[in-house]
């Protein structure tokens, strides 16, 4: 057989009808091209949500109280006064994969400066502490061990606050705020951060010294959670563990009593977006696969239409010399081209999208290059199982009644 | 002697209809020679279509012996077949069949394209060539529909001798056109006979059936009347004895 004049008879075939060619391919021209938008978006999106979460924090584990059942009743997380200092004292002391720990009180209220008041939350804190959540100071400095000893009303303002309470651009620093009526000096400033991964303002905040927080707003003795810096990625599972036996000895658990706390961290966080994020993807890449599988159905059923309407073209063509498998291979070829042209167009037509979201969404441009090949490869493979169908019918036609045919 | 193109002996054809058979054919004795010019005629039910298909390899006779150009069709298969038509025959329809937006040439080339041993410049000379034999050498670049009946007939005519067959099979090629068209089209025939094309031609009009050298008559399967015309009709006299139509040259 003749490929190179059955590929020609084929492209001139749909040459001749350049519209329903088009038609035909639209439907796989969607299916790859939201099949690749759909990974590379989800691709994308997970990537910028790993590095908005690695900026929450340098290796960070944190453990806040769990909830106990009292009566039935689960009680609310900062109410729970199961961690205390001496656990921090403890684990400053003795965890060896942790590098630097704060501990962290926080209430809301309202800041006020002047005319200018705006609501946020304030977090007592070690001096630590904005290391470990990768904080940087634009202006000031942070507070010293003697200021947390001496619960000293200071603080340092986000971003957001300050520019809230001095909309005219006046320096905060060594001016006096008041939070919830208590005055507090300002004594630094910190860098603005943008939201994290789940569209919270990471600016819109103030930080104390913990005791501050403690006694002077929330007059408590307890703290709420405890932040620390794992030495590596790799050791946060084990720094994890240390915490953990730390924790459960300070807290006398007996065996087989269940943790009165929770040792989250950042990596186990980020595996957890992920596989959400994951998730996500795999199912919109599989609405976006059905769509590939109707344009395919679509395309067999043009090639049918085509079969019933080119009958006459068939039998005049089985008259001059050509014989069933040759019909066969140019309704066949026929199909194949049109499904591979149109994933060809599919995957600009994907990247174009994808670089758009990725524009639009401020994320960064991935092209699943697995999506790619694997939607091509479904493309080809749909063209000859869709094609094969008419094509049979085709070949199988006796040319007597072929030309026959009104 | 001419030597025997087409070699027919003893072919019956049975359809299965239902129940019944149908005796398409019954028992046909028929020899066509190179150069001969041979009309198949008959009225609708005669057996001359089914004739013509067993002629073009389309279809297989029930029993009989059928060579063409010394090979038993008997013998082969499907795709030997297709062969068969692809080299030895050209094929003329009344509906002209051909491609639909394709430009004149390319129907020209169409049987060539499955003779893989052509390459792609000797089919497009050998297209202009049988383009040239029938007049239309500077149309071929036009689609079907930019052209008149007659000229598309001329075309198909045009694509039954691209590949040089050792016959040409018409069914009713004049069966669409007018009076006129239909003399020029049997003068293109006449001419190509005269220049050695051996033309089996299917029809039921008398009077196209004149301007061949020999009629054969089917008759409810078998052949009723064999006979060399007499007074044959030279299609170029009578084009020009045709009554001038005015209201068609303004």
């Amino acid at each position: 057989m003749n490929y190179t004049n059955l590929t020609k008879i084929a492209t001139n075939a749909l040459k001749r009808n350049k519209f329903r060619a088009i038609l035909t391919m639209l439907g796989i021209i969607i299916g790859v091209g939201s099949v690749i938008a759909m990974l590379s978006i989800g691709e994308s999106s997970k990537r910028s949500i790993r590095e908005e979460m690695s900026e929450m924090g340098t290796n960070m584990i944190y453990v806040l109280p769990e909830a106990e059942q009292r009566g039935g009743v689960m009680r609310d997380n900062s109410n729970v006064k199961t961690l205390t200092l001496s656990d921090l004292e403890a684990l400053q002391k003795e965890v060896k994969n942790i590098t630097a720990v704060s501990p962290q009180v926080s209430s809301g209220g309202q800041a006020v400066n002047g005319n200018n008041n705006w609501p946020t939350t304030i977090y007592g804190v070690g001096a630590s502490y904005l290391s470990i959540r990768k904080y940087e100071l634009e202006d000031g400095r942070i507070f010293s061990d003697k200021e947390i000893k001496t619960l000293a009303k200071v603080c340092l303002v986000g971003k957001t606050v300050a520019e809230n309470l001095f909309p005219d651009g006046g320096d905060p620093v060594g001016q006096t705020i008041r939070f919830n009526s208590i005055p507090l000096k300002v004594i630094g400033v910190l860098e603005e951060k943008g939201e994290n991964g789940m569209g919270m303002d990471q600016d819109n905040m103030l930080i104390a010294p913990y005791t501050t927080v403690q006694r002077r707003m929330l007059a408590i003795t307890h703290i709420q959670s405890i932040f620390a810096s794992a030495v590596s990625e790799e050791q946060s599972d084990a720094a994890i563990e240390e915490v953990e036996i730390i924790l459960r000895r300070q807290h006398k658990l007996k065996e087989g009593e269940e943790d009165d706390f929770v040792v989250r961290s950042q990596a186990e966080m980020l595996e957890m977006v992920s596989s959400v994020s994951d998730m996500l993807t795999l199912l919109l890449g599989a609405v976006a696969g059905i769509s590939l599988l109707v344009g395919g159905i679509g395309i067999m059923n043009i090639m049918f239409v085509s079969v019933t309407e080119r009958t006459r073209e068939i039998g005049l063509r089985m008259s001059v010399g050509g014989r069933g498998q040759d019909i066969l291979m140019q309704f066949l070829i026929e199909a194949v081209l049109l499904s591979i042209m149109g994933g060809v167009i599919g995957i600009v037509f994907g990247t174009g999208l994808s670089y758009l979201a990725s524009t639009l969404l401020n994320m960064p441009f991935v092209i699943d290059t697995q999506a790619v090949g694997l939607s091509f490869l479904v493309c080809s493979v749909i063209g000859v199982f869709f094609g094969w169908y008419p094509a049979r019918k085709a070949s199988g036609l006796n040319p007597i009644d072929a030309l026959r045919h009104e | 002697m001419n030597k025997a193109i087409i070699k027919v002996s003893e072919l019956r054809k049975d359809y299965h209809v239902g129940e019944m058979i149908v005796h398409a054919l019954r028992g046909i004795d028929l020899e066509i020679n190179e150069g001969d010019f041979a009309a198949i005629m008959g009225a609708s039910g005669s057996g001359k279509s089914t004739m013509l298909n067993i002629l073009g390899c389309l279809d297989k006779p029930t029993t009989g012996e059928y060579l063409l150009d010394g090979v038993n069709m008997r013998e082969l298969n499907k795709n030997q077949l297709a062969g068969l038509r692809n080299k030895k025959l050209g094929f003329i329809f009344q509906s002209y069949n051909l491609l639909p937006r394709t430009t004149a040439l390319e129907n020209v080339e169409l049987p060539l394209f499955y003779n893989s041993k052509i390459k792609a410049k000797e089919r497009k000379e050998r297209a202009i060539h049988a383009l040239e034999q029938v007049g239309l050498a500077d149309r071929m670049d036009h689609m079907p529909n930019q052209l008149s009946g007659g000229q598309q007939q001329r075309v198909a005519i045009a694509r039954s001798l691209v590949n040089d067959p050792v016959v040409i099979l018409a069914d009713e090629a004049t069966g669409n056109l007018d009076t006129r068209t239909s003399y020029g089209i049997m003068e293109l025939f006449q001419k190509l006979n005269d220049e050695g094309k051996t033309i089996v031609f299917v029809t039921h009009e008398a009077d196209i059936a004149r301007f061949m050298k020999r009629n054969i008559v089917f008759r409810d399967g078998r052949i009723q009347k064999e006979n060399a015309v007499t007074g044959r009709f030279k299609a170029t006299e009578l084009i020009e004895a045709l009554p001038v139509e005015e209201d068609f040259e303004s």
